[in-house]
């Protein structure tokens, strides 16, 4: 109930902050970036994101470190490691989101505000 | 009072009864049921392949990611392995989970012993395998992988069982293969092989159960275990297959599970390379490469060996690519839909079984005139595991 209500006022503030943070990555690309998080960087890193083959992607992790340096790995991956390079399918812009939703924590709560927004959608004829 | 007549018409009324109720306990056999394991939503669907239709599901298992399964020897029984560290052993007759443990923070595979009452979970964290009786699911033995100098923990993979109630793994990051004797669940024997090459990523059995195979992530090249003969050691096989050409990003890593064998060949995976390499199990030598659409995932052979069936790491997991393994030559290309993870044959192979999880449905494809037959709803499915499976060594 309550978390029903938090997202209620998330759809109310004008289509929460989180959603808007990097510019060139729409909503529909966060919906295809959040998927993609979720099931292919998840065969490695869990799909709760709690590791796997590659280590745990939660915010207890990850917040301390430099957004750029996360951002570069997820690029470029790390030589000699199971990471591997990204940027043949994500972009910079795409690399920077999804850096932020990892080290705020907000892979899965920001799916629950698409689903949501997407039903909203649907109700209103659009 | 009571007339003989009578006696016997109760007692054929109430044998009638105990028949009827055997028969419900019973409903049906189970050769040729399976699951779908349904990763996102924690549930697995029992199906039923000799009209292709579902049966039912059950849910409450937990991140089934990258989960995997076996079976009970009766083929009554699963026990399915999830990336959260849970085992749940499911009745897929009933329909229901008998029991679930949550036995580690994170798991990766498992394996059934050779006489049914040991299961094995390997672990990603902490690293090691862990055994549990198969009835109860108490832990009966723990094998931690400890290893160098400073007692580091491996990732374990690669966990298959072995004649002789064994159980043989790999440490990922030790590059290790371990054999463990179970005879006596109270005192595991544990043979170590070391430096066998950098972090062994899966590995399989042969349907024989004497050779067991490790692909390596770091190098280009195998690792080879005669099971018949541990005192040789390993051995390195296909050894820097990819030399001289530029290894591409591995996107997701590829599985050895379903040994691919065909007559005198063998069909793996490659590495970080568009290929199906081609051994020759008589000495275990290179017999060739086979060019694909993408980076293969799993090759799997049509159980009488005439087909290979591949599919593809993202970008290209919305094909499915079949070879003919008489002239090694890819003999028809499927798109069946976006993000084909996995395939299994029936058990005779009249037909495959393809997941297809980013339009949450299973493709059903004639394996001779390589047609769909019929497509049916499932959610984010990833493994499909038939019953067939707790008859063969090594699944
Ligand atoms: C094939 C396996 C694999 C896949 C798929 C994968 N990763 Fe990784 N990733 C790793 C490994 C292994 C490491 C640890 C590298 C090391 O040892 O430094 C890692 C490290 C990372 C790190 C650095 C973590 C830290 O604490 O420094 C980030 C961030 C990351 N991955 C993000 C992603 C994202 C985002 C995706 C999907 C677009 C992804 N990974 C897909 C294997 C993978």
């Amino acid at each position: 109930m309550k978390k029903m209500l938090y997202i209620a006022s998330l759809l109310g503030a004008g289509l929460m902050t989180s959603l808007h943070a990097v510019a060139g990555v729409d909503a529909a690309r966060q919906n295809e970036l959040l998927y993609f998080i979720k099931h292919d960087c998840g065969s490695c890193h869990g799909m709760t994101l709690k590791g796997g083959l590659g280590p745990a992607l939660l915010p207890e992790t990850l917040a301390a470190k430099p957004r750029d340096y996360l951002v570069n790995t997820i690029l470029l991956g790390r030589e000699n490691t199971a990471m591997p390079p990204w940027n043949t399918m994500l972009s910079r812009d795409d690399a920077e989101w999804i850096t932020e939703q990892l080290q705020d924590g907000k892979v899965m709560e920001t799916e629950l505000v698409l689903n949501k927004k997407s039903q909203d959608l649907s109700g209103t004829g659009k | 009072m009571i007339r003989p007549l009578s006696i016997s018409a109760l007692r054929s009324a109430l044998l009638g009864t105990c028949l009827l109720l055997a028969a419900n306990v019973f409903a049906r056999g189970t050769g040729d049921l399976g699951i779908v394991i349904e990763r996102a939503d924690g549930s697995v669907q029992v199906v039923e392949t000799s009209t292709n239709s579902s049966l039912g599901r059950i849910e409450g298992l937990g991140d089934l990611s990258h989960a995997s399964a076996v079976y009970s020897r009766d083929e009554q029984f699963a026990y399915i392995f999830g990336r959260d560290g849970g085992l749940t052993k499911i009745d897929i007759i009933d329909k229901k989970i008998v029991k679930r443990i949550m036995q580690s923070g994170n798991s990766i595979g498992g394996a059934i012993s050779q006489d049914g009452r040991l299961v094995a979970v390997s672990n990603y964290k902490p690293g090691g395998v862990k055994i549990f009786d198969a009835d109860t699911l108490e832990l009966v033995a723990n094998i931690p992988a400890t290893y160098g100098d400073q007692g580091l923990q491996s990732k374990v993979i690669g966990l298959v069982d072995a004649p002789g109630q064994k159980f043989v793994f790999s440490l990922w990051d030790a590059g290790e293969i371990w054999v463990a004797d179970m005879t006596d669940v109270n005192k595991p024997v544990i043979t170590k092989f070391k430096d066998i090459g950098k972090n062994p990523y899966d590995a399989l059995i042969t349907p024989d159960g004497r050779y067991y195979i490790a692909g390596l992530f770091g190098e280009d090249g195998m690792v080879l275990l005669d099971l018949w003969n541990l005192d040789a050691g390993t051995r390195r096989i296909l050894d820097g297959y990819g030399k001289g050409e530029k290894k591409l990003p591995v996107y997701k890593m590829p599985h050895l599970e379903g040994w691919a064998i065909a007559g005198n060949f063998a069909f793996v995976p490659a590495v970080g390379h568009h290929e199906v390499l081609v051994i020759n199990t008589l000495d275990w030598s290179e017999a060739g490469r086979i060019k694909v659409h993408g980076q293969p995932v799993f090759v799997m052979a049509r159980p009488d060996g005439r087909n290979i069936w591949v599919n593809f790491a993202v970008p290209n997991n919305d094909t499915l690519q079949v070879i003919d393994t008489q002239s090694l030559k890819i003999i028809k290309t499927l798109t069946p839909g976006k993000g084909v993870l996995h395939m299994e044959f029936e058990p005779r192979g009249g037909q495959v079984w393809a997941s297809i999880r980013d339009e949450d449905r299973i493709a059903v494809f004639d394996t001779e005139t390589l047609q769909q037959l019929v497509t049916f709803d499932a959610k984010k499915p990833s493994g499909i595991f038939f019953t067939s499976r707790a008859h063969r060594i090594g699944l």
